[in-house]
């Protein structure tokens, strides 16, 4: 059996460099040598982002089929991988202020990575299982990381009890779908869908809704959304910047593979309607519901939360569109998003301090006095999240609407441009409270230190993409 | 040579200096990397041209896509930049006098506070100038055209803190605010009609807007004339016209460099491009084009009169600008596109080097613009008075000087396009110009020295100032040759260059409009004769008048003292401005739209909604109990609802 | 199709009728003298004394799940080993890389000293 060693090469390097180097540096190293753990980490996320980039011509795919390779899987390990590293660069400083900082955070942060990237290549219901598990373990780990803070430990429980609880639904999907067809493997199951040999379409169409439940829990759409305000709230800032984004980012990989799968499954039995019109309505909901409920929010992180949840929505457009299109408006938006709801995070985590306050609203009034460089820089993000122009958050927009109208849900459309003037209403009064509202005199000093670096990509990516949609758009293309 | 490198390095300019201007420090630092980004640029401007020299005639015209910003379905929006005949000349003037003007500011504006702001703001108008003349559609024509605006708004506001004497206005902000809302007007019409080009065409390309354009619209459409006719009001508002004319004269509330860079080389040539650039539809619409030249002539003739009598030496010049885009725009509306970009090139010489002479003068007499307080300057500023003599006479029209090519062939073109009359105002504003020119000639530079000795020591400017002076003058000078009219060209056996190169642009506009036909030779070195005359005894009056002071002036204002107050008010164009626009405006605002439909209605929509939302805000809120058991108990409920809906038409 | 189903629902049927009625049965028929000793949690077991909720110490956690974990090792490796000609070199690298990954976390586990019992 031979595969494409070249394009599996991602894969292989993070998994051997975490499963094996790294645990054996760990092993062997002195716990006070951080450093070079922390070091050697980044070097493999970057390694690997670089060789996801240089193979995402390299179309294929390797293990049996079990996976896939090159294409828009390997654009979302750039992703992953690009986050992990600002994660890293921030969570540096971040962790030391709070006296947190051990080599695990670091491995769970790696590990988390390597599960999102089999979620993006997978081509197999195991290997997403195993992926979707990896990361959320990596993630209730990290959640938890504050051991002595309540909260910290309140939202890891919470995330790992109702995930459990979600992956219950996912594995029963994933059974159904298997008694149903007889395979695991994406492709096999669309011939056998395609040959209607199939048996028990009602196993199908079950199997099919337990699924899109199980991804719905992991991207936060209503109502499976409840977990992630609170949890994002007590985890680390650090840790709810790169799970709110890279995590969401990962869902969403899985979702585009495993839909395209899913919609011919429910077109045999004859519903693909009904699934389509359900995803519309859950998207609306969720868009609505995120952005609405942001709005009394007084607390920073819980309002980026909710806004986090609103975005989840507007990218389900793409996924009800179910075209080509609304795929790369998915893949651009995920991107954006990334970028900018990190980049924003990030800020909140520098300004955060060690007693867990300066983290509401009214704590940021007057801060371009103070910090002039993150206020501008927390204006730029918050604009892109609100969907301003040339910001790339508006291009997303742009395309998911698009993409929407295209494929005939002009209603939703309507529903996302509506719920967008809402969320200006947030995401404006945060940059009116940082520029027009009397300094507040408690603002600590806060130093970006590494985290500097992450801003500066987040700053000039939301403002790039958002003039040069190609960047992303164009890699999509081949 | 990709052109999008033209518009890189401006660009670069602005963040480098925009984002770093305060650990720069060094104004010398700065200087050099702000006119550095021009001069680059001005490079990139000479390659290409160089380029499409190289290049057979016929394809001398090229587009190249630098990026896609929007590609969905069939509307897709390219960066791409339009490499032909008319946007590399415009190209070379913007760069080539924005470089000089860079490099003038420098001296100009040692030890302002705001040095690394300035730079960055005049790189950031040398790009978005650029970007309105390079683009190959109309939209990204808008962006620099609104790009334009936006700085032109930023730079006649830089000195923010300090009081300005205008119409109606009081401080700087106030003129920065005239001019963007007046360009607002006007950046309407444009607007306008890109909507109605794309409903028509599906593309804002210009490329193709111009090949179909014959066969959409049959001679004098109503729709192509109003297409034009918003456009020409786009151009009103750029390039200071009647009726949106009054925003220029109060621009010189900026500081020199920033009237120079407006009045030259950028901002008001852009109403010229974009009717040179949509030549075709302008000569499909030939009420329009008339319309274009009376507003032209009519300009060109009012402005010139009320510059005859200010005393504010940058007041003049502003209005001179006025007058000669007057002018241009004459040229235009009689269908000879190619003498009014020739006009759009001399005037760029000139005009650049009177502004920044006067700057130098300004800078010289400590910060005083009245000619009235100034004289005999000319043994203390020797560089600066020489140069500015051969601006005057460039402006004026002496022949050899390149102001005589060009405007001579504006009214050897309005002769034979628009019959006498044109011809006769604007030999009549001619004379006028060649007269206000003169007289602003001698109050500052002969006679009696009219300043204080003790507090204000005139003095010639740094090298940094005076050489920009000395490269435009040598330009002001020669820039002509390039376009001498054909019957002297003939003689002694040297084309018109400019004319030819342009050609191309303008051949299917040409080709529509009606060709004037004939042997004019005879008439044409009349007319010529005719322009040379005015020009001197317009030069010759004015000396006889001020060549010791304003003095004599003063007893001929009091004889005719309601002409002379008519024009000194600028024919009362700002106060009729205020009367009928402003003032109703003002109040409708107040009294209506502020009281009632803000307040009371759309704050009551708002804050109507805003409630609303708050209100369901707090109910979704409740729904966050923080119980694990409960978020358990909705996703479960969702499930059961999900499962209900999917599988019920199986059981139905 | 429901038909198919028919032996299934039979059989719940049979099962919920089956378990029901034992309870109903018993609770109807049996005669109910209880005395202390039967009301006790063991009868005429240990003498219950205090509360049953006690905590472990998280060693037997560990070890528990390096149990676990070794396990399903050597339930992988129960097939393989059947198949072992047929999948060849490449089953071979497989299941080596498999256990050096697994080799890799037991050292990891030694070294922070998780199975030091004090």
């Amino acid at each position: 059996m031979n595969f494409d060693i070249l394009g599996s090469l991602p894969l292989i390097v993070i998994w051997l460099a975490l499963g094996v180097v790294g645990i054996i540096i760990q092993a062997f190293v002195r716990s006070d040598s951080t450093r070079l753990v922390y070091g050697y980490y980044i070097g493999t996320l970057v390694t690997t982002g670089l060789l996801a980039a240089a193979t995402i011509s390299n179309q294929g795919t390797a293990f049996g089929g079990m996976v896939t390779l090159g294409g828009w899987a390997a654009v979302f390990d750039l992703l992953f991988c690009g986050a992990g590293v600002m994660a890293m660069l921030a969570a540096q400083a971040y962790l030391g202020r709070f006296n947190s900082e051990l080599d695990e955070f670091y491995t769970m942060l790696v590990s988390s990575v390597a599960g999102m990237m089999l979620m993006a290549h997978a081509r197999n219901l195991v290997v997403l299982f195993v992926g979707i598990e990896l990361m959320s373990i990596s993630f209730y780990i990290m959640a938890g990381f504050f051991r002595s803070r309540d909260k910290s430990l309140e939202s890891a429980m919470k995330y790992f009890l109702l995930g459990a609880f979600a992956t219950g639904f996912l594995v029963y999907g994933m059974a159904l779908l298997y008694g149903a067809t007889g395979t695991l493997d994406y492709s096999v199951m669309l011939k056998v869908i395609a040959a209607g040999t199939a048996r028990f379409p009602v196993l199908l169409a079950l199997g099919a809704v337990l699924l899109t439940i199980g991804l719905s829990f992991k991207i936060a759409a209503f109502p499976f959304h409840q977990w992630a305000p609170d949890v994002y709230e007590g985890a680390p800032t650090v840790v709810t910047a790169f799970m709110s984004t890279a995590g969401k980012a990962a869902a969403f990989s899985a979702f585009l593979a495993v839909f395209g799968v899913i919609m011919p499954m429910v077109k045999v039995a004859s519903m693909t309607p009904t699934l389509q019109l359900v995803l519309a309505v859950i998207s609306a909901a969720t868009m609505l519901i995120g952005n609405i409920t942001a709005v009394a929010q007084t607390n920073v992180k819980r309002m980026l939360a909710y806004s986090s949840v609103a975005h989840a929505g507007y990218m389900l457009m793409g996924i009800v569109a179910g075209t080509t299109f609304g795929q790369s408006a998915v893949v651009y938006y995920a991107f954006a998003y990334t970028f900018m709801q990190l980049g924003a995070f990030i800020i909140v985590g520098l300004l955060e301090r060690e007693d867990e306050t300066s983290l509401m609203i009214s704590d940021y009034s007057g801060l371009y006095r103070k910090h002039g460089v993150f206020a501008a820089m927390m204006a730029v993000f918050m604009f892109s999240l609100a969907g301003i122009p040339p910001f790339a958050g508006f291009f997303g927009k742009y395309m998911l609407f698009y993409a929407a109208i295209e494929s005939g849900f002009t209603w939703l459309t309507i529903v996302a441009v509506a719920s967008s003037v809402i969320s200006v209403w947030f995401y404006l009064g945060l940059i009116v409270k940082m520029y027009f509202s009397e300094p507040n005199p408690e603002t600590h000093e806060a130093n970006a230190g590494l985290a500097g670096i992450s801003l500066a990509v987040c700053t000039v990516a939301v403002i790039l993409l958002g003039i040069m949609p190609r960047i992303i758009t164009g890699m999509l293309g081949n | 040579m990709n052109p999008a490198l033209l518009t890189l390095f401006p660009l670069l300019g602005f963040v480098v200096i925009g984002l770093f201007g305060k650990w720069l420090k060094h104004e010398k630092v700065i200087g050099v990397v702000g006119s550095g980004a021009i001069f680059l640029s001005f490079l990139v401007a000479v390659v290409l041209f160089c380029d499409l020299l190289q290049m057979p005639e016929e394809s001398r015209s090229y587009v190249s896509t630098v990026y896609t910003w929007i590609a969905t379905g069939s509307f897709s929006v390219n960066v791409a930049y339009r490499v032909d005949q008319l946007s590399v000349l415009f190209a070379l003037i913007i760069t080539g006098v924005g470089f000089l003007i860079h490099v003038y500011s420098i001296g100009y504006m040692h030890g302002d506070k705001g040095f690394a702001r300035f730079f960055a703001y005049l790189n950031l108008f040398v790009f978005m100038m650029l970007n309105l003349v390079m683009a190959s559609n109309f939209l990204l024509t808008f962006l620099g055209w609104e790009g334009v605006g936006l700085c032109s708004y930023l730079l006649i506001g830089f000195w923010y803190d300090r009081k300005f004497e205008g119409s109606f206005i009081t401080w700087t902000g106030d003129a920065a605010k005239k001019a963007f809302i007046v360009n607002r007007i006007g950046d309407f019409g444009v607007l306008i009609a890109m909507f109605m080009l794309f409903n028509i065409f599906g593309t804002l390309d210009y490329g193709e807007i111009s090949q179909h354009a014959q066969g959409v619209f049959s001679m004098g459409d109503t729709a192509v004339t109003i297409i034009t006719l918003a456009l020409f009001l786009g151009c009103t508002g750029k390039s200071a016209q009647i009726p949106l004319a009054v925003w220029l004269p109060d621009a010189m509330a900026g500081p020199t460099p920033v009237s120079a860079l407006i009045h030259a080389a950028t901002m008001v040539t852009s109403g010229i491009f974009l009717i040179a650039r949509t030549n075709v539809l302008f000569a499909l619409a030939p009420a329009t084009m008339a319309i274009v030249a009376g507003v032209g002539i009519a300009t060109a003739l009012i402005a010139g009169t009320i510059g005859l009598v200010q005393n504010d030496i940058k007041k003049v010049l502003a209005y001179s600008t006025v007058s000669q885009l007057g002018f241009m725009f004459t040229a235009l509306g009689v269908g000879a596109f190619t003498a009014g970009v020739f006009h759009v090139m001399t005037h760029a010489f000139f005009k650049a080097l009177l502004f920044l002479a006067s700057g130098s003068v300004i800078h010289g007499m400590h910060e005083e613009q009245d000619v009235q307080k100034m004289g005999g300057l000319k043994k203390y500023m020797p560089v600066t008075f020489a140069t500015w003599i051969i601006g005057t006479f460039a402006i004026a029209g002496i022949p050899v000087f390149s102001g005589f090519f060009s405007k001579d062939e504006i009214l050897w073109n309005a002769y034979i396009g628009g019959g006498p009359i044109l011809w006769g105002i604007g030999a009549i504003a001619a004379f006028f110009t060649a007269f206000y020119m003169w007289r602003l000639t001698s109050l500052t530079f002969f006679g009696k020295e009219r300043f204080d000795h003790h507090s204000v020591h005139p003095h010639e400017s740094p090298v940094t100032m005076t050489a920009p002076l000395v490269i435009l003058a040598v330009l002001s000078a020669i820039g002509g040759f390039v376009g001498i009219p054909h019957v002297i060209g003939h003689l002694i056996n040297v084309p018109n260059y400019i004319e030819h190169w342009l050609e191309p642009v303008f051949s299917s506009a040409q080709a529509i409009l009606p060709a004037h036909v004939g042997e004019y030779s005879a008439l044409e070195w009349t007319l010529m004769g005719i322009s040379t005359v005015v020009a001197v005894s317009g030069i010759l009056l004015a000396r006889t008048f001020y060549a010791a002071g304003p003095e004599r002036a003063h007893q001929l204002a009091a004889r005719f003292s309601l002409l002379y107050k008519i024009l000194w008010n600028k024919w009362y164009l700002d106060e009729l401005y205020q009367m009928l626009l402003v003032n109703p405006i003002y109040i409708a605002s107040r009294d209506f739209l502020w009281k009632v439909v803000d307040v009371v209605v759309i704050d009551g929509i708002v804050n109507g909604s805003a409630r609303t939302i708050a209100a369901s805000a707090s109910i979704l809120r409740r729904l966050q109990t923080g119980i694990a058991q409960n978020y358990a108990l909705l996703m479960m409920a969702g499930i059961v609802v999900l499962i209900v809906i999917v599988l019920y038409p199986f059981f139905s | 199709m429901l038909g198919a189903y028919v032996p299934l629902i039979v059989m719940i049927l049979i099962g919920v009728i089956f378990g029901v009625s034992n309870i109903v049965l018993a609770e109807w028929l049996g005669p109910r003298r209880s005395t202390r000793a039967k009301l006790s949690t063991y009868e005429s077991g240990m003498e219950p004394v205090k509360s049953a909720r006690e905590r472990f110490t998280v060693k037997f956690y560990l070890v528990a799940m390096m149990f676990i974990l070794f396990d399903i090792e050597i339930i992988f490796m129960y097939p393989w080993a059947v198949q072992f000609r047929e999948l060849g070199m490449y089953g071979f690298t497989a299941m080596i890389l498999f256990m050096v990954l697994l080799f890799a976390g037991y050292l990891y586990v030694v070294k922070k000293g998780a199975l030091k019992w004090d």
